[in-house]
């Protein structure tokens, strides 16, 4: 084992682990011995900036809100891309012209896909 | 066994550095008090200024204001503590780990300053936590808070680990628990923690 080319690569893996670890336990150890844990009911209860928590946190909120997720993205993200796109114009090569024409038409896509699906309408 | 302190002056001179596990150990903690990031009034805004360049609290280790009681050392008392918010005050100083420390900022924090006479705002924080450092100031100016930070770093390095005064986190028996007042019909219930103010008997 020894002989093999890895084994002082395994050892100073070791000791880079105990070199991380030792500080860790060391830490612990002292909490242990000198710092004694005084736990109590106020100290243990959920941290809600001073106040008590109330209700319960297992809520669940609509998946339909994907929908705005993804016209936020088409108009807001677009915007942002298609201005730079549009002061560079002139001096773009065909490749890049191509390029972040992919871009739009699939961000034009999916908002072909919301008109469609009605989502555009304000109910 | 604690070196003389001639001695160890004699010795650093000659590049030989003694020291205690307790020097050590209070030099570590009094180097990083990272105070707890909320502020009551206007003295909040002078503690703003304090961390800014301009005072640089970051010279004392205690720029990290921490957003969670989980994490932080010292709580800042920075101004007036209304009756409906002092609850939220103790159980936040209940929701830090120990050792905690408490500075009392300003006339408000102190004893309820201008708003004394008020019939909603606590007559200073220390009747329901034990504050470590009172600064007094209407606000107090930076220079002050400053002081405070100083002052607290002191007795950080005074405090023995060991014995009858060690610090409270060292000690098994110390008290961890302050109790949070309620809202009652007329005042705070109770309107004071016993355990760390006694009530002032007034001699007419």
């Amino acid at each position: 084992m020894a002989s093999s080319p890895y084994f002082s690569l395994a050892v100073l893996f070791v000791a880079a682990l105990g070199f991380g670890l030792a500080p860790l336990g060391l830490a612990w150890g002292w909490g242990k011995a000198f710092s004694p844990a005084k736990p109590n009911a106020i100290k243990n209860d959920i941290y809600e900036c001073g106040l008590e928590s109330k209700g319960d946190a297992w809520v669940q909120f609509r998946s339909a809100y994907y929908l705005y997720a993804i016209i936020f993205l088409i108009f807001d993200v677009e915007a942002v891309f298609l201005l730079p796109f549009a002061v560079a114009f002139t001096g773009l090569g065909a490749a890049a012209c191509a390029a972040m024409l992919v871009f739009v038409l699939l961000l034009i896509e999916g908002l072909a896909w919301a008109w469609a699906k009605g989502v555009l309408t304000w109910a | 066994m604690a070196v003389d302190e001639g001695l160890k002056i004699e010795l650093g001179k000659q590049g030989v550095f003694v020291t205690t596990i307790e020097e050590l150990y209070n030099w570590g903690r009094r180097s990083s008090i990272w105070p707890m990031q909320f502020g009551l009034a206007c003295c909040a805004i002078e503690m703003i200024a304090t961390t800014m360049a301009r005072y640089d609290l970051a010279r004392f280790g205690s720029e990290v204001f921490r957003p969670s009681p989980r994490q932080a050392d010292l709580m800042i008392i920075s101004g007036t503590v209304t009756k409906k918010m002092a609850p939220q005050v103790v159980r936040l100083y209940n929701q830090m780990a120990e050792p905690r420390y408490v500075i009392a900022m300003g006339a408000c924090a102190i004893s309820g300053g201008p708003f004394k006479q008020g019939y909603n705002v606590l007559k200073g924080i220390d009747r329901y936590i034990p504050v470590d450092v009172h600064i007094p100031g209407c606000p107090p100016r930076p220079e002050a808070l400053i002081q405070a930070f100083m002052t607290l770093q002191k007795k950080i390095d005074g405090q023995a680990l060991t014995g009858e005064d060690r610090p409270r986190h060292l000690n098994a028996e110390a008290q961890g628990e302050f109790p949070v007042p309620v809202q009652g019909e007329h005042d705070l219930e109770p309107t004071s923690n016993p355990g760390v103010w006694t009530v002032p008997v007034v001699i007419r």
